[in-house]
């Protein structure tokens, strides 16, 4: 996995709440078996005018003029601000690998649905949990100015606005240590597989038929 | 000490290790794959030359791509190629790998979360996972289970663990009985609306309370699914008698002295009476009537007698940005009674409600009625295909067909409309489904989410109907 310690890019601002995982990655996407190349398609149904089909050259479609990243400002965008309850719905990890395919590395919002949460950790993007008031101060601040601009430093566990302002975000141990060191987690866990085969060994003795074999 | 919530016993049986930054190693006993969160996975597992941990916690089947026509046909059925390499990768990485697989053609196949429960491959006291949200479902067993994501179904084919933290304890109480004709799915849709579509964020929520003892398995299964759209990964029930005598004799079900002691465990899966949970959530069941969504989330929820609510009497900007925008998506107006809602489709079908008692109650409400003349289509899809033969035995099948509603094959089907069944743009469907965002049901589709009953009543008079008018 990309190892993640610092990052300043732009900000893109997504105003509305509740953005579920549909909307990040429609369905007829998931019919891929790669991880790559959904960037095209983040957000298709936004952000585009016309109904997306898998396997279509994006470039040639009508743009939804509206929509916050066909602005010329965001189309850089590596950093998302966004509102409450992110990436709530289905658990495709598809919609993390769509953000990061766009470019995207840092999501900001006041807080996110626990499995996409999760997702974001195994790809190499960052999700920043900040309280309401400072989201919408930030909301502000990206909307008044042109080439706005975040730092995030996992390290410290901070976001600095251009100004100066800094805020900083709670992230679970774990995977902090996984995302700054780019560590595979099924390698880490791997080095428990004793403890893994003693659990089986004691949980056969006591609850044997969750061994049972199907056929 | 206090005692012990049910999500509290679940964790510490399959604790495997507690690590000191606060994440645990959890043990997981069975793991469910479908053709769309499970390539990558395997794929990854081919990348770094790994095996699958334990090859009979596995079941796999396909599902969401599916066709729900022609049968018959088997993979040739499908007619998308991009569907279709997906559903033969799964049967190639189920070959390649050594997982037992129903396939397209097995009788057994159907929806992922259909078909464990009926074949005792999910058992009380288990954890179960897969690459699906739904997968809250089998927490009617009293039962550990999420939706995870695809790096993490790897995980679980490396290492038969997640690595997890510990969520917190809600326990959400339905109390008293709900009136006839008010279901499973009313009961968690008003769930929904009350704490809202983030109100289990980061909880294992229980439901308990008289109404949800006095739920079927398949009821339970129903409230326990969407738990999911209340924001919470898990929803847990406790295991009472109607659990056990669900699992009794089911082909996976352990038999003779294990089934004795395994029995003698179960019975220890519910809260404590002194547990302590860190919310609690009472609903009254009696007040509780059929519910239908108007807007683009499942907490946008109203009593079918109610209004399509007013933008304008919302205080909080964004929730009343959020209102506008739904009713503009949904073509409906402020203030219009629900029962003017006028429907182009129905859809009776999903993990939500395909199972036979949701067949049994929609035939029974269409039973001797016809689909309106302006409803467009109108389809069953059962959940599995003994689902499928079970209705077809007690003759439910020619009830719908002679009603003017389709009678399809098992699959996801136009819940997420990944196969070919799906909403014309601007269409209104009444859907037994779980998910009535934007475009779920097809590009421009608008989504409305009611009980089985519920859309059988839409089918036969073309818009929303208290359900309880036609049948008492
Ligand atoms: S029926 Fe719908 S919600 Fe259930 S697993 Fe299939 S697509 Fe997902």
């Amino acid at each position: 996995m990309r190892a993640f310690t610092q990052h300043t890019g732009i900000v893109a601002p997504m105003d509305r709440s509740n953005v579920d995982t549909d909307m990040i990655i429609p369905k007829q996407f998931l019919k891929s078996i790669k991880r790559t190349g959904f960037g095209p398609n983040l957000f298709d149904e936004l952000r585009y005018l016309d109904e997306g089909k898998p396997d279509q050259d994006a470039s040639q479609r009508p743009l939804n003029p509206d929509f916050v990243l066909n602005q010329e400002r965001y189309r850089t965008a590596s950093v998302l601000l966004a509102r409450s309850n992110f990436g709530c719905g289905s658990s495709r990890e598809h919609a993390p690998w769509a953000l990061d395919d766009f470019g995207f590395r840092v999501i900001i919002a006041p807080s996110f649905a626990d499995i996409f949460y999760n997702n974001c950790f195994k790809n190499g993007l960052l999700p920043i949990v900040l309280a309401e008031n400072i989201v919408d101060q930030l909301f502000q601040e990206v909307e008044a100015e042109d080439g706005y601009q975040l730092t995030v430093d996992l390290l410290a566990q901070t976001v600095t606005t251009p100004s100066g302002a800094v805020f900083s975000f709670e992230v679970d141990g774990f995977r902090r240590h996984c995302l700054l060191n780019g560590l595979d987690d099924i390698g880490v866990t791997l080095e428990d597989a004793d403890r893994i085969r003693a659990y089986e060994e004691q949980r056969r003795q006591t609850a044997p038929w969750l061994f049972n074999t199907l056929s | 000490m206090a005692g012990k919530t049910l999500y509290d016993k679940l964790w510490d049986d399959h604790l495997v290790t507690q690590r000191d930054d606060g994440s645990a190693l959890i043990y997981i006993d069975r793991h469910l794959l479908h053709e769309v969160t499970s390539p990558q996975a395997f794929e990854g597992l081919r990348l770094a030359n790994r095996k699958p941990w334990r090859l009979d916690a596995n079941l796999a089947t396909p599902d969401h791509n599916v066709p729900t026509t022609d049968r018959d046909k088997g993979i040739d059925g499908i007619e998308d190629p991009v569907s279709r390499i997906q559903v033969e990768t799964l049967g190639e990485n189920c070959e390649e790998f050594g997982i037992l697989e129903f396939e397209l053609m097995d009788q057994r196949q159907g929806i992922v979360h259909v078909i464990g429960p009926e074949q005792g491959a999910i058992l009380p006291g288990m954890t179960v996972v897969c690459g699906d949200s739904h997968t809250s479902t089998h927490g009617a067993f009293g039962i550990l289970a999420h939706g995870i994501g695809t790096s993490e179904v790897e995980h679980v084919l490396a290492t038969q663990c997640l690595v997890q933290k510990k969520m917190k304890n809600m326990l959400v109480r339905i109390n008293g009985n709900p009136g006839p004709g008010v279901t499973a799915k009313d009961l968690v849709l008003a769930v929904i609306g009350e704490i809202g579509t983030a109100g289990g964020s980061g909880y294992a929520i229980e439901f308990g309370g008289d109404a949800i003892r006095g739920l079927s398995m398949e009821g339970r299964m129903t409230v326990c699914n969407m738990a999911i759209e209340a924001g919470a990964r898990v929803g847990m029930v406790a295991v009472d008698d109607t659990t056990i005598d669900y699992v009794k004799g089911r082909p996976f079900a352990p038999t003779a002295a294990q089934w004795e002691q395994a029995v003698a465990y179960w019975r220890t899966l519910h809260s404590d009476a002194d547990a302590v949970f860190d919310k609690v959530v009472d609903i009254d069941a009696t007040a509780i009537k059929p519910q239908v969504t108007w807007g683009t989330s499942p907490e946008m929820v109203a009593g079918v007698d109610g209004l399509v609510p007013d933008p304008a009497d919302e205080s909080d900007p964004i929730k009343r940005e959020g209102i506008e925008r739904a009713l503009k998506y949904m073509g409906l107006t402020a203030n219009m009674p629900i029962t003017d809602i006028k429907l182009d489709r129905v859809f009776i079908g999903s993990c939500t409600n395909s199972r036979i008692e949701d067949l049994r109650e929609a035939a029974a409400v269409v039973k001797g009625r016809k689909v309106a003349a302006t409803v467009k289509q109108a389809m069953v899809v059962p959940g599995s295909g003994l689902v499928k033969a079970q209705a077809e035995s007690e003759g439910l099948d020619k009830i719908f067909v002679e009603a003017g509603l389709e009678w399809r094959d098992p699959g996801c089907s136009m819940c997420l409309a990944m196969n070919a069944d799906k909403l014309g743009q601007g269409e209104h469907c009444a859907s037994t489904s779980n998910r009535n965002f934007e475009g779920r049901q097809g590009f421009g589709g608008r989504t409305h989410l009611v009980s089985p009953a519920m859309a059988a009543a839409a089918a036969v008079t073309g818009h929303f109907v208290d359900v309880r008018e036609l049948t008492h």
